[in-house]
């Protein structure tokens, strides 16, 4: 698994796009960082940013990845390795090139800007832990789409949906049910369906350090306890493992049976 | 006695600087060391072993010095103008007997310097470290006081100065515990300099007029930092108020002063920096709010000037809960806000502009610092989350800045009038 | 060498192989014929691993070899389109190759053979077709294993390399190696196999010698005798 691993890096690292993905967040850093000096409205940007964009990345990363080495992936199957490590080395070369783009291209104007004697070091650290979570769910969010989808633009097509749905739709929906039921204790709904995506998930988190003022203001015990303590922290981090978790278990589940 | 009663007239007082009071004090106090008074000394192996001892021998004008130790004492009554001074903090414990441990009805008296613990709790009686009652022109400085009832009763008094005092509380229920400094009935107070923390409200004031409350800490209480009721003509600056279980609370009181404070980190469902309900001409400059779960809750609220305050990371910087009309919020920042406005009506009588709102995302082509296009500051998300508070858990998701983004573009639910029109391109005078 | 029993595969509602039994011996080019869509990728496919059947069993040198890997290492295979990670110079990708296999390789003769030696530090998207076809042959051939499964192997190659091919082709069967090769021209089939094993609708419908074939069909060209077993 190393090998195929270190080969995808390898493959991936002089790739075109993992340089435009890297210089993207570098021109980034430093145009919120340099043009307006404010580092509180950098951090807040970027947490937008990061939330959208990266799994939107990871997923197209991931889906034109697969088919575009699927020839290749054939000859390595044919090859004396487990099937499994063959997947998971491209997994994680993928997860792993995409998540030292976001972290060198963000990392190297913070680092100019004097982030390590600021207090906002915790926020950004935050940041790009919760895009290294996105990073490795989402591709392997889009390894499984394109693993069930023989056809490579049907599997663009899912792979993109998949994205809108949760960044966008889910939200939609989210938002409609709760206006709806408004007459029901709503607290435990909003906190599980937050936990159904992991995108969602992702801004709880890092809203725990940004905006805590504000959720706390909300009333329900549950929030409190959630919010108010570190279990939110700490269950969300959980979460987050198991969305990554999860769809690695189902990739290998379906390499069992999946015909190439 | 006589020649000192013009300089001390409730006319000049208010207009004279503290540290002129003090230093007429000490003026006064040489004086009456020279003239026929007399000064007692109280310590455990001296004549006099009481402190309540010292003050039956004391006269007018006579000074006790109370030497280090610890003295079982409650009930001390003070019905003289004299002078009580601890040296090196003797601690006064009343053995959490529930009774106040000075309780005072006098003029020109000073106390100074103790350390008072243990005062005992009361469902029914006011108990506090130092109780004063009908007295007038009179100090209570640097004293110290731990886990007591309530801290300071005042109760119609007039020219009192508390200063450098400091209550700890011990983080008790809301019912089972008292207030810092409780102050009723009183006119030109001066509270100041001091620091409270873990009472029930840091500092309350009820029909309190003409007063000054300024350097105060205030932090750590269970419910307001300060508590302001029917209270008019009072001015406040330079306090701090930090995590208190609901911030500051000023209601029902007219022609207020506010300037030069700090709210921050009062988190919670019903926590303000500032809470403000009924509240007429008043003026709020140059306080700083930052990190409040709402920067300042106004109810009810008529003709305020907000100027030159900074609301920074509040969940709400300000958020309007009942009819307010004719307040002027002008060069004010707004950064970072998970909300800068709540509003809860469509119509809109107040008016915000030459503000800074880091959310503006407008230009400056003629390059005068003001944006060109107005701001609207109202988000349609504030109006849903006003509705169906669960909805908070959507808070900065795209979804929700693409609703808003069509409510900028075409305003249904949020006040068309309510805008900024000269936001201002850079912070005021930027922290 | 190779023993299949009672091979069922179905995609979807599409049953392509049906009961398909099939025993190789040991040595000898095998060349796997048959119309468009009757099985035989995907019979090669179950072979390597990378097709799971519905049932039956495969047995290589008497061991069962489904949902195993390790076997491989003793098995060389030529995929039908040579598509390769485009930003790897060929060098690169043969080295890989290599690391992936820890088996001795002797590449070198073989990249003269084919004459790759100018492109070895060209990056593979700049190769032509034919040129990546070579590259996918000396991956192929630069191992010792027992068996060699090649697919379209003469696909975009210049009469030259073909000629190679098939003598490096003859050099493995002399040396004792089990050959299997599908292709669409029927002279390959003619010059280099000993044995022709035909399918039709998922099953062996003909095994045997080339003049077993001939004489079956009573006809003199294998192109003709092939095309007498479609109808």
């Amino acid at each position: 698994m190393l090998k195929i691993l270190k080969y995808s890096i390898f493959d991936l690292l002089r790739s075109r796009w993992s340089y435009v993905y890297f210089f993207f967040y570098l021109s980034l850093g430093f145009v919120l960082l340099f043009l307006n000096s404010d580092i509180n409205k950098a951090i807040i940007t970027l947490m937008n940013i990061i939330i959208v964009l990266t799994p939107l990345i990871g997923t197209i990363f991931g889906v034109m990845y697969y088919y575009n080495s699927k020839e290749f992936t054939e000859l390595l199957l044919a090859q004396p390795i487990k099937r499994s490590k063959i997947f998971m080395g491209q997994y994680l070369g993928i997860a792993l090139s995409l998540t030292l783009s976001l972290f060198i291209g963000l990392g190297i104007p913070f680092v100019f800007y004097g982030l390590f004697k600021s207090a906002a070091i915790f926020d950004f650290s935050l940041l790009i832990l919760v895009g290294i979570f996105l990073n490795f769910i989402f591709v392997a969010l889009a390894y499984n789409i394109a693993l069930s989808t023989e056809n490579k633009i049907k599997g663009f097509g899912y792979a993109i949906l998949m994205w809108l749905f949760l960044a966008v739709i889910y939200d939609g929906f989210f938002m409609i049910s709760l206006i709806l039921f408004n007459a029901y204790p709503l607290d435990k709904f909003s906190l599980v369906a937050t936990m159904f995506n992991p995108i969602d998930l992702s801004r709880i988190l890092i809203l725990l350090k940004l905006d805590i003022s504000a959720l706390l203001g909300y009333t329900g015990a549950v929030f409190k306890d959630f919010f108010g303590t570190a279990i939110g922290f700490i269950f969300s981090i959980l979460i987050l493992f198991l969305w990554v978790f999860i769809p690695v278990l189902r990739m290998k589940f379906k390499l069992k049976m999946k015909d190439f | 006695m006589n020649a000192f009663i013009p300089i001390f007239s409730p006319k000049n007082f208010i207009k004279n600087e503290v540290k002129l009071f003090l230093i007429f004090l000490l003026f006064l106090l040489t004086i009456q060391i020279n003239s026929q008074t007399k000064t007692i000394q109280v310590c455990t192996t001296c004549d006099v072993k009481t402190i309540k001892k010292a003050i039956t021998l004391a006269n007018d004008r006579d000074t006790i010095f109370v030497k280090k130790g610890i003295y079982k004492e409650t009930k001390i009554y003070i019905n003289k103008g004299i002078h009580l001074i601890g040296e090196d903090f003797p601690v006064i414990d009343a053995e959490n007997k529930t009774d106040s441990v000075f309780a005072i009805k006098a003029d020109n008296f000073s106390i100074s310097g103790f350390k008072i613990k243990n005062v005992g709790m009361s469902y029914t009686k006011e108990i506090a470290g130092i109780f004063v009652s009908h007295s007038n022109n009179f100090v209570i400085k640097n004293n110290r006081m731990e886990n007591v009832f309530y801290g300071f009763i005042l109760q119609r008094t007039k020219y009192g100065l508390l200063s450098n005092n400091k209550i700890i509380g011990e983080f008790k229920t809301e019912a089972t515990s008292g207030n810092g400094f409780h102050l009723w009935k009183c006119e030109n107070m001066r509270i100041e300099k001091n620091i409270v923390s873990g009472m029930r409200d840091g500092i309350y004031l009820e029909f309190v007029t003409n007063s000054h409350i300024s350097n105060n800490t205030s932090a750590n209480n269970i419910r307001y930092g300060l508590h302001f009721m029917f209270s008019h003509k009072n001015e406040y600056h330079h306090n701090e108020f930090k995590k208190n279980g609901a911030g500051v609370a000023v209601m029902f009181s007219k022609f207020i002063k506010m300037h030069h404070n700090t709210f921050h980190y009062n988190w919670g469902t019903a926590s303000y920096g500032l809470l403000l309900k009924e509240i007429n001409d008043a003026e709020i400059v140059d306080n700083i709010f930052e990190q409040n779960t709402i920067g300042i809750n106004i109810d009810g609220c008529n003709r305020i000037n907000y100027k030159n305050n900074h609301f920074i990371r509040n969940g709400w910087a300000l958020k309007f809960t009942g009819g307010c009309y004719t307040n002027i919020f002008e060069y004010n920042n707004f950064m970072h806000n998970a909300f800068d406005l709540s509003y809860n009506s469509r119509l809109n009588d107040n008016k915000f502009e030459a503000n800074y709102w880091s959310e503006y995302n407008g230009y400056d082509i003629d390059k005068n610092g003001i944006g060109d296009i107005a701001h609207r500051p109202v988000k349609l998300f504030s109006y849903v989350v006003n509705k169906t508070p669960e909805t908070l858990v959507l808070l900065r998701s795209l979804f929700v800045d693409i609703i808003n983004f069509s409510e900028k573009v075409s305003p249904v639910f949020t006040p068309n009038n309510l805008k900024d029109n000269k936001p201002l391109m850079k912070p005021i005078n930027p922290l | 060498m190779i023993q299949i029993k009672n091979l069922h595969k179905k995609f979807g509602r599409l049953t392509v192989l049906d009961g398909l039994d099939l025993e190789i011996d040991k040595g000898g080019v095998f060349a796997i014929l048959g119309p468009n869509g009757s099985g035989k990728t995907t019979l090669i496919k179950c072979l390597l691993g990378m097709v799971i059947p519905n049932k039956g069993s495969i047995f290589i040198d008497n061991q069962s070899i489904l949902k195993k890997w390790n076997y491989r290492n003793n098995l060389n295979y030529l995929p039908q389109i040579a598509n390769f990670p485009t930003n790897l110079s060929v060098k690169e990708l043969i080295n890989m190759v290599k690391n992936l296999r820890p088996k001795k390789a002797n590449e070198k003769e073989l990249i003269g053979l084919f004459g790759l030696k100018p492109f070895l530090n060209k990056k593979l998207r700049n190769l032509s077709g034919g040129t990546k076809q070579k590259v996918n042959l000396v991956l192929t051939f630069m191992f010792d294993s027992e068996l060699i499964i090649l697919d379209e192997p003469t696909t975009g190659l210049d009469p030259i390399a073909l000629i190679h091919l098939k003598k490096q082709i003859q050099k493995e069967k002399e040396n004792g190696k089990t050959i299997l090769i599908t292709t669409h021209i029927m002279s390959v089939v003619d010059e280099i196999a000993d044995e022709i094993v035909f399918l039709l609708d998922g099953k062996i419908y003909f095994k045997g010698s080339v003049d077993a074939l001939k004489k079956q069909t009573k006809q003199n060209n294998l192109e003709h005798a092939i095309a007498e077993l479609m109808m």
